[in-house]
């Protein structure tokens, strides 16, 4: 395929701008050499036969395991980046090369993080952990999971008996790192390591500190993690200790980086940064040299997404409830601007999004399609045509995400934007506002049990909720929620730090990094419009013989969160600023940066169950909206009032991004193909236009869900995203299913 | 121009509505912010209450009478347009539509001058056209489009279905011709009423003959009104129909392009 000259003595020929090649700068080599793309997608090949031979097989095993729950695990061995025998699905057909284990979706086993969750997934789904593993845990080896239990406190127990705080990552990988997988193809390994070797001699010479000795382990844990690296690559054949000289060896190197990581990690999101663009300089020198076509650079492309849609973890079916469908969040970050105005769009980012048309919809990779105005109209009008047919992608504003982190960012799960290498994250999961709410009527005793979980705060006693009273309630308990969460997790990152540390991830890292302390919260709608009840409506206290306050009547009419009603959306955005000030104020683990996100994915259906009646009308059990969502079926006033009113929470208070999935029907979007995608492009400008984050557009029809509910054989591939990521529809429980169902449709936009 | 026996177009426009406080006001039967199927991209639809006509499948029957509607004043209506102005300005438009906006001319003309002068955006009117010989040109001057809906090309057949005449649809097709108005002719295809071969043949000959129309847009009949008519009380004669069949809708898409009609 190549000439020797090519591969073995000079990967970089033909690059341009040397500082990059001084010192680890990836961006600087992707602005140095890449091609923006400001047309059409007509240059786009189908798939191949090949790529179409590997699919099926790819789909059959997927089959298997949609009827079996998991398909096969490695039980007897903990993972790590060289446990397993190198595996293949095919390996005649395969172009990239590598799986997690020595099969395909044959999951490992990750007890670092914990052994108990570890033992619960394989019991679930009829494995046993061997007991030379087990052993090895109990007598000789603590794990993450074991760490955070010892130093938890009773108030941050009760908060996660009650679910004021929920899917906290103290049983499991924490996820959300983004190692910077482009470093292994552009510089090779043997670089990576004699600069990680040179960050940790500058600190030979300073007072050991015990930030200083972390940091010293911490950088010597990654040196033998980039040397695993090569080990793994070796097995398959690869010496990865050179950089990527071709195309394909540009994927597969950088694959080899993200392969590593899922390998040793088990994270709740698992992003594989931002590589489209970056591989494009690979496929473009290529073509131009003569030596790939359209055709083969789409096969490149698709055999790697086929790995990314094949990325699994055992999970317990506690967690399954939070995150429904197997969700790994492999999020791809395409497209956005430069910070000198030339578009990161390339043909390479049309390549990857032309997969779910290759391969069919998707839900893995997580593509996410980062937006601005300054977009190139065709690119938009590819995306928008993508959400129409396959509803698989999001989008997030580029132009919001660049002014804070530059033009080199990805993002990490489903909102939260990071600079690639340079900076990361303690993922803190998210707590109930709902809920919080009611605690503050209640003086801190638990709606649903009747517990007291907090002391020292005393229950409105008036038949009649009074805003005021209510507001300066709500904001005590809010202060102690904010310190109460903070400590847990404190204590989570502490923990994870010291026994199931991001050894390759951190690696593809700069010693330096920004880190921040990602806090969340869930209910916000629900909050927004229980304090709009009580403000413009009359709402009455039912209480119970203990006099708990357990119900709610509402007299009058309230203006609801969803409809561009400044009166209640000002209280959505209080709310958001309120509970930021309140993180704010606490001393984080290694000194993090708070932040919060507005997001639940799909653990808005377990906030709801765990919270009893709100003040808005809410009954008791009934979900939540997702994310930044209205409450379903408020939202009276079509998509865009609906888009209106979540465009109005300040990023500012949520660096760590704020969600809203919007669903639609076709024939909403206009009469034509071309008016649909016309309407939909301008329609994701004007939000993005006014300061709206993240938008999952899904375009289906009730009748299809519903069908599908009852016939899934039948939906192998049907898509839709769920606050901050994709499913499969099948894949949810039947509780997911119907939350789905029951939210707004738009038929007007 | 169809005159009556005493010379004067048929049909009566409603005289302007003025309240105690000296402001123009209108009757309305609501309004939808975000529509992509009533003009060009998204649009801002008000729809008027009022319509002489008593067509068989009107999904909408609840504008038919005039006062059932909610009265309020233009500058009510402007200030809920004003909150997206700026959106509707770059992604599509203000539509007027009903009920019959015509029978309501004063308000809607005064809707359509605020919203082309105040805040520059696309216009669109809804109409079947029953009304406009009334007006004269310059009651158009403000408005870019005209979604002129013809209902039937056969009059008997239209008397059927809209209990009115159909010339003086026909004559206003002509005249916004004339005058250089854009337009999209509507179409609305109900099986056993509309979709005869000749008929759809018939209207793309008229339809051939005018200047200025972008778009033949055919409409399938839904029965997403049916319940309103058992809520009003009135008879629903269409019970038994049901929508057309994708092919059926593909079919008279075809004819509409085989003529070199643009038709969706």
């Amino acid at each position: 395929m190549t000439s020797p000259e090519h591969t073995e003595l000079q990967p970089w020929l033909n690059f341009k701008g040397t500082q990059w090649q001084d010192r680890i700068d990836v961006r600087d080599f992707i602005q140095q050499n890449y091609s923006p793309y400001t047309g059409g997608d007509g240059f786009l090949a189908a798939a191949t036969t090949r790529t179409k031979e590997l699919w099926v097989e790819i789909s059959k095993l997927i089959e298997q395991e949609r009827i079996k729950g998991v398909l096969d695990v490695s039980s007897d061995i903990g993972s790590s980046i060289t446990a397993h025998e190198p595996g293949y699905i095919n390996r005649q057909l395969e172009l990239i090369v590598g799986l997690q284990t020595d099969a395909p979706l044959k999951r490992a086993i990750v007890p670092n993080g914990g052994l108990r969750m570890v033992e619960a997934g394989l019991q679930a789904y009829g494995f046993e952990l061997d007991p030379v593993v087990k052993q090895a845990y109990q007598l000789y080896r603590k794990d993450h999971n074991q760490g955070v239990f010892d130093v938890y406190s009773p108030d941050i127990l009760a908060c996660r008996r009650s679910g004021i705080i929920t899917g906290l990552p103290d049983a499991y990988g924490r996820g959300r790192i983004v190692g910077d997988y482009r470093r292994v193809a552009l510089y090779g390994v043997d670089f990576l390591i004699t600069d990680k070797k040179r960050e940790k001699t500058e600190l030979d010479n300073v007072v050991f500190s015990e930030e200083i000795l972390r940091t010293r382990e911490e950088l010597s844990e990654q040196i033998r993690a980039l040397d695993e690296l090569k080990q793994m690559a070796a097995a398959y054949g690869f010496d990865i200790s050179r950089p990527a000289a071709t195309a394909q060896e540009a994927v597969q190197w950088t694959y080899f980086g993200y392969l590593a990581a899922i390998k040793e990690q088990n994270g709740a999101a698992m992003s594989i940064g931002r590589i489209s663009t970056f591989l494009d300089i690979y496929i473009q020198r290529d073509i131009d040299a003569g030596l790939l076509d359209e055709s083969a650079a789409q096969e490149l492309i698709d055999d790697l997404v086929m790995k990314l849609r094949i990325v699994r973890f055992l999970r317990t079916p506690e967690y399954d409830l939070l995150f429904s469908g197997d969700p790994a969040w492999v999020t791809e970050a395409i497209g956005g601007m430069g910070e000198d105005g030339r578009t990161l769009v390339t043909r390479s980012s049309f390549r990857f999004l032309h997969s779910l048309y290759n391969l069919g919809p998707a839900p893995e990779p997580n593509l996410t399609v980062l937006w601005s105005n300054a977009m190139p109209r065709g690119f938009k009008e590819f995306c928008s045509r993508i959400s129409i047919e396959t509803s698989a992608i999001q989008y997030e504003s580029d132009d919001l995400m660049r002014e804070h982190w530059g033009d080199d960012y990805a993002i990490a799960c489903c909102v939260s934007a990071m600079r690639i290498g340079k900076q990361m994250q303690f993922f803190g999961a998210r707590c109930n506002l709902a809920k919080t709410m009611l605690y503050a009527i209640n003086g801190g005793v638990d709606e649903k049990t009747g517990v007291k979980i907090v002391d020292g705060f005393e229950p409105i006693t008036a038949e009649y909720l009074d805003y005021d009273e209510v507001v300066t309630k709500l904001e005590q308990m809010m202060e102690w929620l904010a310190t109460t969460y903070i400590k847990a997790l404190n204590a989570i990152h502490f923990m994870h730090d010291k026994y199931h540390y991001e050894r390759i991830e951190m690696a593809l890292h700069d010693r330096d990094v920004l880190r921040t302390m990602a806090c969340g919260i869930a209910g916000l709608s629900v909050a927004a419009d229980s304090l709009s009840a009580i403000k413009y409506a009359k709402v009455r206290v039912l209480r119970n013989e203990q006099g708990i306050a357990t119900d709610f009547a509402i007299e009058g009419a309230y203006p609801a969160y969803g409809n561009n009603d400044d009166r209640v959306d000002q209280i959505a955005v209080w709310l958001v600023e309120t509970f930021m000030e309140k993180i704010r104020k606490h001393k984080t683990y290694r000194d993090s940066t708070p932040t919060q996100s507005v997001l639940t994915i799909t653990s808005n259906v377990v906030y709801g169950k765990k919270t009893g009646n709100t003040p808005d009308g809410r009954r008791a059990g009934e979900p939540f909206a997702p994310g930044a969502n209205a409450m379903n079926g408020r939202d009276t006033k079509g998509f865009i009032a609906s888009g209106a009113s979540v465009a109005k929470l300040p990023y500012h208070a949520a660096l760590d991004g704020i969600s809203w999935t919007a669903t639609c029907t076709e024939s909403a979007l206009g009469h034509t193909l071309a008016d649909q995608v016309n309407n939909l492009s301008n329609c994701v400008d004007v939000f993005c236009n006014a300061s709206g984050f993240h938008v999952n557009v899904n375009v289906l029809n009730r009748d299809t869900l519903l069908d599908a509910m009852e016939h899934p054989e039948n939906y192998p591939q049907l898509t839709l995203r769920v606050s901050g990521y994709a499913v499969n529809f099948i894949k949810l429980t039947r509780e997911q299913q119907l939350d789905v169902i029951n939210r707004t449709f738009h038929l007007h936009f | 121009m169809t005159e009556n026996s005493e010379g004067k177009p048929p049909g009566v426009i409603a005289p302007a509505c003025i309240d105690e406080r000296g402001r123009l006001c209108g009757f309305v039967h609501s309004s939808e912010m975000g529509s992509a199927v009533d003009g060009p991209g998204m649009r801002f639809v008000l729809f008027v209450s009022g319509c002489q006509f008593r067509c068989l499948y009107c999904h909408n029957p609840d504008t038919i009478k005039m006062h059932n509607g909610t009265l309020r004043t233009v500058d009510h209506v402007l200030e809920e347009i004003a909150e997206f102005a700026a959106f509707l300005r770059f992604a599509g438009g203000l539509t007027i539509s009903g009920g019959e906006p015509l029978m309501q001319a004063d308000f809607v003309r005064e809707v359509f001058y605020l919203a082309k002068h105040d805040y520059h955006l696309h216009t669109a009117l809804d109409t079947q056209g029953f009304l406009a010989a009334h007006l004269e040109d310059e009651w158009f001057d403000d408005i870019d489009l005209v979604l002129l809906d013809i209902k039937h090309i056969d009059p008997d057949k239209y008397l059927a279905l809209t209990s009115q005449p159909l010339q003086p649809t026909l004559d206003f097709a002509r005249r916004l011709s004339d005058m250089g108005k854009k337009m999209w002719i509507r179409y609305v295809l109900v099986p056993g009423y509309t979709d005869d071969f000749d008929d759809v043949e018939a209207l793309a000959d008229f339809v051939l003959t005018l200047d200025g129309v972008e778009r033949v847009e055919v409409l399938p009949f839904h029965k997403m009104g049916e319940h309103k008519w058992e809520e009003l009380g009135f008879p629903y004669h269409l019970k038994d129909v049901r929508a057309p069949s994708v092919e059926l809708v593909k079919r008279v898409i075809t004819q509409f392009r085989t003529r070199g009609l643009t038709a969706c």
